[in-house]
Protein backbone atom coordinates (compact mmCIF):
# COMPACT_ATOMS: atom_id res chain seq x y z
CA UNK A 1 0.00 0.00 0.00
CA UNK A 2 1.14 3.50 -0.76
CA UNK A 3 2.47 5.35 2.23
CA UNK A 4 0.15 8.22 3.15
CA UNK A 5 2.79 10.75 4.07
CA UNK A 6 6.15 10.13 2.45
CA UNK A 7 8.81 11.73 4.64
CA UNK A 8 11.72 10.53 2.52
CA UNK A 9 11.15 13.23 -0.10
CA UNK A 10 11.59 15.82 2.65
CA UNK A 11 14.59 14.29 4.36
CA UNK A 12 16.40 13.54 1.08
CA UNK A 13 16.09 17.16 -0.03
CA UNK A 14 16.32 18.76 3.38
CA UNK A 15 19.57 20.67 2.80
CA UNK A 16 18.31 21.85 -0.56
CA UNK A 17 15.12 23.15 1.09
CA UNK A 18 17.15 25.00 3.71
CA UNK A 19 20.07 26.58 1.84
CA UNK A 20 19.77 25.57 -1.81
CA UNK A 21 23.12 24.84 -3.45
CA UNK A 22 24.82 27.17 -1.02
CA UNK A 23 28.43 26.23 -0.37
CA UNK A 24 28.96 25.31 -4.04
CA UNK A 25 26.50 27.73 -5.59
CA UNK A 26 24.19 30.62 -4.81
CA UNK A 27 22.19 30.69 -1.58
CA UNK A 28 18.65 29.39 -1.98
CA UNK A 29 15.72 27.93 -0.11
CA UNK A 30 14.89 29.14 3.38
CA UNK A 31 18.24 30.95 3.61
CA UNK A 32 17.39 33.10 0.60
CA UNK A 33 13.86 33.69 1.92
CA UNK A 34 15.33 35.08 5.14
CA UNK A 35 17.93 37.12 3.27
CA UNK A 36 15.25 38.71 1.05
CA UNK A 37 13.02 39.40 4.05
CA UNK A 38 15.76 40.92 6.23
CA UNK A 39 17.26 43.14 3.52
CA UNK A 40 13.83 44.34 2.37
CA UNK A 41 12.81 44.95 5.96
CA UNK A 42 15.80 47.21 6.63
CA UNK A 43 15.32 49.12 3.38
CA UNK A 44 11.59 49.51 3.89
CA UNK A 45 12.09 50.73 7.45
CA UNK A 46 13.98 53.74 6.12
CA UNK A 47 11.71 54.01 3.08
CA UNK A 48 8.64 53.94 5.30
CA UNK A 49 10.10 56.50 7.70
CA UNK A 50 10.92 58.83 4.82
CA UNK A 51 7.55 58.42 3.08
CA UNK A 52 5.73 58.75 6.39
CA UNK A 53 7.49 61.99 7.29
CA UNK A 54 7.01 63.41 3.78
CA UNK A 55 3.33 62.51 3.81
CA UNK A 56 2.66 64.64 6.91
CA UNK A 57 4.78 67.56 5.77
CA UNK A 58 3.03 70.93 5.93
CA UNK A 59 4.36 71.87 2.49
CA UNK A 60 1.80 70.67 -0.04
CA UNK A 61 4.17 70.03 -2.95
CA UNK A 62 6.08 67.59 -0.73
CA UNK A 63 3.04 66.03 0.93
CA UNK A 64 0.87 65.42 -2.14
CA UNK A 65 3.40 63.50 -4.27
CA UNK A 66 4.28 61.36 -1.24
CA UNK A 67 0.60 60.61 -0.59
CA UNK A 68 0.04 59.82 -4.26
CA UNK A 69 2.99 57.44 -4.26
CA UNK A 70 1.76 55.69 -1.07
CA UNK A 71 -1.78 55.29 -2.36
CA UNK A 72 -0.64 54.12 -5.76
CA UNK A 73 1.52 51.35 -4.27
CA UNK A 74 -1.07 50.38 -1.69
CA UNK A 75 -3.68 50.09 -4.43
CA UNK A 76 -1.63 47.59 -6.41
CA UNK A 77 -1.18 43.90 -5.78
CA UNK A 78 2.40 43.02 -4.83
CA UNK A 79 2.61 40.82 -7.88
CA UNK A 80 1.98 43.86 -10.07
CA UNK A 81 4.74 45.81 -8.26
CA UNK A 82 7.13 42.92 -8.90
CA UNK A 83 6.22 42.85 -12.60
CA UNK A 84 6.73 46.60 -12.87
CA UNK A 85 10.17 46.35 -11.29
CA UNK A 86 11.06 43.31 -13.33
CA UNK A 87 10.16 45.21 -16.43
CA UNK A 88 11.39 48.74 -15.59
CA UNK A 89 14.67 48.06 -13.77
CA UNK A 90 16.45 46.59 -16.82
CA UNK A 91 15.12 49.45 -18.98
CA UNK A 92 16.51 52.03 -16.53
CA UNK A 93 19.65 50.41 -15.10
CA UNK A 94 20.59 47.69 -17.58
CA UNK A 95 20.93 44.12 -16.38
CA UNK A 96 19.82 43.66 -12.75
CA UNK A 97 19.79 40.30 -10.95
CA UNK A 98 16.28 38.97 -10.21
CA UNK A 99 16.86 38.84 -6.48
CA UNK A 100 17.66 42.57 -6.45
CA UNK A 101 14.56 43.29 -8.52
CA UNK A 102 12.50 41.45 -5.93
CA UNK A 103 14.20 43.25 -3.04
CA UNK A 104 13.41 46.60 -4.68
CA UNK A 105 9.77 45.59 -5.26
CA UNK A 106 9.32 44.25 -1.72
CA UNK A 107 10.96 47.33 -0.22
CA UNK A 108 8.84 49.75 -2.21
CA UNK A 109 5.65 47.83 -1.42
CA UNK A 110 6.39 47.46 2.28
CA UNK A 111 7.59 51.08 2.59
CA UNK A 112 4.12 52.25 1.58
CA UNK A 113 2.58 50.16 4.35
CA UNK A 114 5.30 51.08 6.87
CA UNK A 115 4.68 54.77 6.19
CA UNK A 116 1.14 54.38 7.55
CA UNK A 117 2.52 52.76 10.71
CA UNK A 118 4.98 55.65 11.08
CA UNK A 119 2.21 58.23 10.69
CA UNK A 120 0.02 56.41 13.23
CA UNK A 121 2.95 56.25 15.65
CA UNK A 122 3.67 59.97 15.29
CA UNK A 123 0.00 60.87 15.70
CA UNK A 124 -0.13 58.70 18.82
CA UNK A 125 2.24 61.06 20.67
CA UNK A 126 0.23 63.72 22.55
CA UNK A 127 0.24 67.16 20.93
CA UNK A 128 1.35 68.73 24.20
CA UNK A 129 4.79 67.19 23.71
CA UNK A 130 5.30 68.92 20.36
CA UNK A 131 4.01 72.20 21.74
CA UNK A 132 6.26 71.96 24.79
CA UNK A 133 9.27 71.17 22.61
CA UNK A 134 8.61 74.05 20.25
CA UNK A 135 8.10 76.47 23.13
CA UNK A 136 11.52 75.49 24.56
CA UNK A 137 12.99 76.73 21.30
CA UNK A 138 13.49 73.54 19.30
CA UNK A 139 12.80 73.78 15.58
CA UNK A 140 10.10 71.66 13.98
CA UNK A 141 12.65 69.18 12.67
CA UNK A 142 14.49 68.97 16.04
CA UNK A 143 11.17 68.30 17.79
CA UNK A 144 10.52 65.41 15.43
CA UNK A 145 14.08 64.09 15.70
CA UNK A 146 14.58 64.29 19.49
CA UNK A 147 11.09 64.26 21.03
CA UNK A 148 8.43 62.68 18.84
CA UNK A 149 10.26 59.99 16.86
CA UNK A 150 12.14 58.32 19.74
CA UNK A 151 8.86 57.77 21.60
CA UNK A 152 6.78 57.10 18.51
CA UNK A 153 9.18 54.55 17.07
CA UNK A 154 9.13 52.55 20.29
CA UNK A 155 5.36 52.28 20.09
CA UNK A 156 5.63 51.19 16.47
CA UNK A 157 7.87 48.19 17.20
CA UNK A 158 5.03 45.61 17.44
CA UNK A 159 3.56 46.82 14.13
CA UNK A 160 6.99 46.68 12.53
CA UNK A 161 7.38 43.08 13.63
CA UNK A 162 3.95 42.27 12.14
CA UNK A 163 5.03 43.92 8.92
CA UNK A 164 8.16 41.75 8.95
CA UNK A 165 5.92 38.67 9.19
CA UNK A 166 3.99 39.88 6.13
CA UNK A 167 7.30 40.43 4.40
CA UNK A 168 8.40 36.83 5.08
CA UNK A 169 5.15 35.64 3.57
CA UNK A 170 5.49 38.03 0.64
CA UNK A 171 8.95 36.78 -0.28
CA UNK A 172 7.20 33.68 -1.61
CA UNK A 173 6.14 35.80 -4.60
CA UNK A 174 9.79 36.01 -5.66
CA UNK A 175 9.01 32.60 -7.11
CA UNK A 176 7.27 34.29 -10.04
CA UNK A 177 10.47 35.83 -11.43
CA UNK A 178 12.51 32.71 -10.74
CA UNK A 179 14.36 33.62 -7.55
CA UNK A 180 15.12 30.30 -5.88
CA UNK A 181 13.70 30.99 -2.41
CA UNK A 182 11.80 28.41 -0.39
CA UNK A 183 8.61 28.30 -2.52
CA UNK A 184 10.58 28.15 -5.75
CA UNK A 185 12.75 25.35 -4.38
CA UNK A 186 9.58 23.50 -3.37
CA UNK A 187 8.07 23.75 -6.85
CA UNK A 188 11.41 22.62 -8.32
CA UNK A 189 11.48 19.55 -6.10
CA UNK A 190 7.81 18.98 -6.83
CA UNK A 191 8.44 19.07 -10.57
CA UNK A 192 11.37 16.70 -10.24
CA UNK A 193 9.82 14.10 -7.94
CA UNK A 194 6.32 14.41 -9.42
CA UNK A 195 4.54 12.18 -6.90
CA UNK A 196 4.64 14.04 -3.57
CA UNK A 197 3.04 17.49 -3.87
CA UNK A 198 1.05 17.10 -0.64
CA UNK A 199 4.13 16.28 1.42
CA UNK A 200 6.24 19.05 -0.09
CA UNK A 201 3.71 21.86 0.25
CA UNK A 202 2.58 20.83 3.73
CA UNK A 203 6.23 20.78 4.78
CA UNK A 204 7.07 24.26 3.50
CA UNK A 205 3.79 25.60 4.89
CA UNK A 206 4.98 24.38 8.29
CA UNK A 207 8.41 25.92 7.83
CA UNK A 208 6.83 29.30 7.01
CA UNK A 209 4.37 28.84 9.82
CA UNK A 210 7.01 28.21 12.48
CA UNK A 211 9.03 31.20 11.35
CA UNK A 212 6.06 33.58 11.14
CA UNK A 213 4.44 32.29 14.30
CA UNK A 214 7.63 32.94 16.26
CA UNK A 215 7.62 36.57 15.11
CA UNK A 216 3.87 36.99 15.64
CA UNK A 217 4.32 35.79 19.21
CA UNK A 218 7.24 38.18 19.66
CA UNK A 219 5.08 41.05 18.45
CA UNK A 220 2.28 40.15 20.91
CA UNK A 221 4.77 39.91 23.75
CA UNK A 222 6.26 43.31 22.86
CA UNK A 223 2.80 44.82 22.68
CA UNK A 224 1.98 43.60 26.18
CA UNK A 225 5.29 44.84 27.51
CA UNK A 226 4.74 48.27 25.97
CA UNK A 227 1.22 48.43 27.38
CA UNK A 228 2.66 47.56 30.77
CA UNK A 229 5.36 50.22 30.49
CA UNK A 230 2.78 52.82 29.60
CA UNK A 231 0.62 51.84 32.55
CA UNK A 232 3.27 52.74 35.14
CA UNK B 1 14.53 52.42 -24.26
CA UNK B 2 14.43 55.57 -26.34
CA UNK B 3 13.28 53.63 -29.37
CA UNK B 4 10.22 52.36 -27.46
CA UNK B 5 7.03 53.22 -29.35
CA UNK B 6 4.00 53.72 -27.18
CA UNK B 7 0.85 52.25 -28.63
CA UNK B 8 -2.06 52.88 -26.34
CA UNK B 9 -4.58 51.75 -28.92
CA UNK B 10 -3.95 48.09 -28.06
CA UNK B 11 -5.51 48.51 -24.64
CA UNK B 12 -8.43 50.71 -25.66
CA UNK B 13 -9.87 48.44 -28.34
CA UNK B 14 -9.37 45.18 -30.18
CA UNK B 15 -8.37 41.69 -29.14
CA UNK B 16 -5.97 42.63 -26.34
CA UNK B 17 -8.50 45.03 -24.86
CA UNK B 18 -11.00 42.16 -24.76
CA UNK B 19 -8.46 39.96 -23.00
CA UNK B 20 -7.95 42.55 -20.29
CA UNK B 21 -11.69 43.03 -19.84
CA UNK B 22 -12.17 39.28 -19.58
CA UNK B 23 -9.38 39.23 -17.00
CA UNK B 24 -11.04 41.95 -14.97
CA UNK B 25 -14.29 39.98 -15.06
CA UNK B 26 -12.56 36.87 -13.76
CA UNK B 27 -10.85 38.90 -11.01
CA UNK B 28 -14.17 40.35 -9.88
CA UNK B 29 -15.94 37.00 -10.10
CA UNK B 30 -13.22 35.23 -8.14
CA UNK B 31 -13.19 37.97 -5.49
CA UNK B 32 -16.98 38.13 -5.20
CA UNK B 33 -17.44 34.38 -4.74
CA UNK B 34 -14.53 34.15 -2.31
CA UNK B 35 -15.59 37.12 -0.19
CA UNK B 36 -19.08 35.70 0.37
CA UNK B 37 -17.75 32.26 1.26
CA UNK B 38 -14.97 33.62 3.45
CA UNK B 39 -17.40 35.86 5.31
CA UNK B 40 -19.56 32.85 6.19
CA UNK B 41 -16.57 30.71 7.10
CA UNK B 42 -14.98 33.57 9.03
CA UNK B 43 -18.18 34.10 11.01
CA UNK B 44 -18.28 30.42 11.91
CA UNK B 45 -14.63 30.41 12.98
CA UNK B 46 -15.09 33.61 15.02
CA UNK B 47 -18.08 32.16 16.87
CA UNK B 48 -16.15 28.94 17.52
CA UNK B 49 -13.16 30.94 18.75
CA UNK B 50 -15.25 32.88 21.25
CA UNK B 51 -17.58 30.08 22.36
CA UNK B 52 -17.34 27.85 25.40
CA UNK B 53 -16.76 24.55 23.65
CA UNK B 54 -13.10 23.81 24.35
CA UNK B 55 -12.26 21.60 21.33
CA UNK B 56 -14.02 24.05 18.98
CA UNK B 57 -12.11 26.94 20.51
CA UNK B 58 -8.84 25.12 20.22
CA UNK B 59 -9.56 24.20 16.61
CA UNK B 60 -10.50 27.79 15.70
CA UNK B 61 -7.36 29.10 17.39
CA UNK B 62 -5.13 26.68 15.50
CA UNK B 63 -6.95 27.48 12.26
CA UNK B 64 -6.44 31.23 12.71
CA UNK B 65 -2.78 30.97 13.60
CA UNK B 66 -1.96 28.50 10.88
CA UNK B 67 -3.64 30.17 7.93
CA UNK B 68 -2.59 33.68 8.92
CA UNK B 69 1.04 32.69 9.30
CA UNK B 70 1.62 30.89 6.01
CA UNK B 71 1.99 32.58 2.62
CA UNK B 72 -1.09 32.59 0.41
CA UNK B 73 1.00 31.35 -2.52
CA UNK B 74 2.00 28.22 -0.61
CA UNK B 75 -1.62 27.59 0.36
CA UNK B 76 -2.63 28.06 -3.25
CA UNK B 77 -0.04 25.53 -4.39
CA UNK B 78 -1.15 23.14 -1.70
CA UNK B 79 -4.78 23.24 -2.85
CA UNK B 80 -3.82 23.11 -6.49
CA UNK B 81 -1.11 20.44 -6.47
CA UNK B 82 -1.40 18.61 -3.21
CA UNK B 83 -5.00 18.46 -2.10
CA UNK B 84 -6.28 15.57 -4.23
CA UNK B 85 -5.00 13.04 -1.69
CA UNK B 86 -6.88 14.46 1.27
CA UNK B 87 -10.08 15.63 -0.43
CA UNK B 88 -13.01 13.23 -0.81
CA UNK B 89 -13.66 11.98 -4.34
CA UNK B 90 -16.92 13.93 -4.54
CA UNK B 91 -15.09 17.22 -3.91
CA UNK B 92 -12.41 16.34 -6.45
CA UNK B 93 -15.08 15.58 -9.04
CA UNK B 94 -16.86 18.82 -8.29
CA UNK B 95 -13.58 20.76 -8.62
CA UNK B 96 -12.90 19.14 -11.98
CA UNK B 97 -16.36 20.04 -13.17
CA UNK B 98 -16.10 23.75 -12.29
CA UNK B 99 -12.60 24.10 -13.66
CA UNK B 100 -9.92 22.97 -11.28
CA UNK B 101 -7.81 26.14 -11.37
CA UNK B 102 -10.72 28.38 -10.51
CA UNK B 103 -12.00 26.01 -7.82
CA UNK B 104 -8.59 25.70 -6.17
CA UNK B 105 -8.20 29.49 -6.23
CA UNK B 106 -11.61 29.93 -4.60
CA UNK B 107 -10.75 27.42 -1.86
CA UNK B 108 -7.34 28.95 -1.16
CA UNK B 109 -8.55 32.56 -1.17
CA UNK B 110 -11.61 31.70 0.92
CA UNK B 111 -9.67 29.91 3.62
CA UNK B 112 -6.89 32.49 3.73
CA UNK B 113 -9.29 35.45 3.90
CA UNK B 114 -11.67 33.76 6.35
CA UNK B 115 -8.90 33.70 8.95
CA UNK B 116 -8.46 37.48 8.65
CA UNK B 117 -12.21 38.09 8.61
CA UNK B 118 -12.67 35.96 11.73
CA UNK B 119 -10.16 38.17 13.55
CA UNK B 120 -11.95 41.32 12.34
CA UNK B 121 -15.28 39.97 13.54
CA UNK B 122 -13.75 38.94 16.84
CA UNK B 123 -12.34 42.38 17.51
CA UNK B 124 -15.73 43.82 16.55
CA UNK B 125 -17.45 41.55 19.07
CA UNK B 126 -14.86 42.29 21.76
CA UNK B 127 -15.61 45.99 21.35
CA UNK B 128 -19.25 45.37 22.42
CA UNK B 129 -19.41 45.75 26.23
CA UNK B 130 -19.55 42.43 28.12
CA UNK B 131 -22.63 43.55 30.01
CA UNK B 132 -24.70 43.19 26.84
CA UNK B 133 -23.91 39.49 26.68
CA UNK B 134 -24.58 39.09 30.40
CA UNK B 135 -27.89 40.96 30.10
CA UNK B 136 -28.92 38.83 27.12
CA UNK B 137 -28.02 35.62 28.91
CA UNK B 138 -29.89 36.66 32.05
CA UNK B 139 -32.92 37.52 29.91
CA UNK B 140 -32.97 33.85 28.96
CA UNK B 141 -31.23 33.83 25.56
CA UNK B 142 -28.86 30.95 24.91
CA UNK B 143 -25.24 31.77 24.01
CA UNK B 144 -25.90 31.32 20.29
CA UNK B 145 -29.16 33.30 20.38
CA UNK B 146 -27.53 36.18 22.30
CA UNK B 147 -24.83 36.22 19.64
CA UNK B 148 -27.40 36.10 16.87
CA UNK B 149 -29.80 38.77 18.14
CA UNK B 150 -27.77 41.04 20.42
CA UNK B 151 -24.03 40.93 19.82
CA UNK B 152 -23.50 40.14 16.13
CA UNK B 153 -25.89 42.76 14.67
CA UNK B 154 -23.99 45.46 16.53
CA UNK B 155 -20.59 43.94 15.91
CA UNK B 156 -21.21 43.51 12.17
CA UNK B 157 -22.14 47.19 11.93
CA UNK B 158 -18.72 48.30 13.14
CA UNK B 159 -16.98 45.44 11.31
CA UNK B 160 -18.20 46.62 7.89
CA UNK B 161 -15.19 48.88 7.14
CA UNK B 162 -12.56 46.21 7.90
CA UNK B 163 -14.62 43.68 5.96
CA UNK B 164 -14.80 45.94 2.92
CA UNK B 165 -11.03 46.37 3.19
CA UNK B 166 -10.70 42.60 3.25
CA UNK B 167 -12.60 42.52 -0.02
CA UNK B 168 -10.04 44.91 -1.45
CA UNK B 169 -7.20 42.74 -0.16
CA UNK B 170 -8.92 39.75 -1.66
CA UNK B 171 -9.21 41.41 -5.07
CA UNK B 172 -5.49 42.20 -4.92
CA UNK B 173 -4.56 38.76 -3.58
CA UNK B 174 -6.56 37.10 -6.34
CA UNK B 175 -3.72 38.16 -8.67
CA UNK B 176 -1.76 35.23 -7.23
CA UNK B 177 -4.22 32.89 -8.92
CA UNK B 178 -2.33 33.57 -12.15
CA UNK B 179 0.42 31.25 -10.89
CA UNK B 180 -1.93 28.29 -11.20
CA UNK B 181 -3.32 29.47 -14.52
CA UNK B 182 -6.51 31.33 -13.63
CA UNK B 183 -6.87 33.92 -16.36
CA UNK B 184 -7.50 36.95 -14.20
CA UNK B 185 -6.38 40.54 -14.74
CA UNK B 186 -2.68 40.17 -13.92
CA UNK B 187 -2.46 36.98 -15.98
CA UNK B 188 -4.00 38.75 -18.96
CA UNK B 189 -1.71 41.76 -18.60
CA UNK B 190 1.24 39.39 -18.64
CA UNK B 191 -0.28 37.60 -21.61
CA UNK B 192 -0.69 40.83 -23.57
CA UNK B 193 2.93 41.69 -22.77
CA UNK B 194 4.24 38.40 -24.09
CA UNK B 195 2.15 38.59 -27.28
CA UNK B 196 2.82 42.22 -28.17
CA UNK B 197 5.92 43.30 -26.18
CA UNK B 198 3.78 46.26 -25.08
CA UNK B 199 4.32 45.55 -21.41
CA UNK B 200 4.22 49.18 -20.39
CA UNK B 201 0.73 49.70 -21.78
CA UNK B 202 -0.62 46.38 -20.52
CA UNK B 203 0.71 46.82 -16.97
CA UNK B 204 -0.48 50.42 -16.89
CA UNK B 205 -4.00 49.31 -17.79
CA UNK B 206 -4.03 46.63 -15.08
CA UNK B 207 -2.51 49.00 -12.50
CA UNK B 208 -5.05 51.71 -13.25
CA UNK B 209 -7.89 49.23 -12.78
CA UNK B 210 -6.53 47.98 -9.45
CA UNK B 211 -5.85 51.49 -8.16
CA UNK B 212 -9.30 52.74 -9.21
CA UNK B 213 -10.92 49.79 -7.45
CA UNK B 214 -8.90 50.57 -4.35
CA UNK B 215 -9.74 54.30 -4.42
CA UNK B 216 -13.42 53.52 -4.91
CA UNK B 217 -13.48 51.16 -1.95
CA UNK B 218 -11.53 53.56 0.27
CA UNK B 219 -14.00 56.29 -0.65
CA UNK B 220 -16.99 54.07 0.20
CA UNK B 221 -15.45 53.14 3.56
CA UNK B 222 -14.89 56.81 4.38
CA UNK B 223 -18.50 57.64 3.52
CA UNK B 224 -19.73 54.74 5.66
CA UNK B 225 -17.55 55.84 8.57
CA UNK B 226 -18.89 59.37 8.41
CA UNK B 227 -22.55 58.71 7.65
CA UNK B 228 -23.21 55.50 9.58
CA UNK B 229 -20.66 55.35 12.37
CA UNK B 230 -20.23 59.12 12.75
CA UNK B 231 -16.45 58.83 12.85
CA UNK B 232 -14.83 61.91 11.42
CA UNK B 233 -11.26 61.96 10.24
CA UNK B 234 -8.95 63.86 12.54
CA UNK B 235 -11.51 63.92 15.33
Amino acid sequence: MEQFFNTAVISDNFTYFMIGRFPNGPLGGLGLTLYLAVVSCILSFFGGLLLGLLSISRISWIRLPALACINLVRGMPLLMVIFWMYFLMPALFGKVPESQTVIMALSLFTSAYMSRIVVAGIEGIPKGQTEAAISTGLTHWQTMRYIVLPQGLRNMIPSFVNQFVSLIKDTSLAFIVGVSELTHVATQINNRTMAFPTEIFVFIAFVYFMLCYAFTSLSRWLEQRLAWRKAI
Amino acid sequence: MLSYQFDWSIITSGKYHDWLVAGLKTTLQLSAISIVLSFLLGLLIAVMRMGHNRPARWFAHAYLEFFRNTPLLVQLFFWYFGSYKILPTAVNDWLNSVGFEFGAAVIALTIYTSAFIAEDIRSGVLSIPREQMEAARSAGFSYLRSMQYIILPQAVRITVPPLVNQFLNLAKNSSLAMTIGVMELTYQARQVESYTFKGFEAFTAATVVYVLLSLLITFLVNVYNEKVLNIHKGA
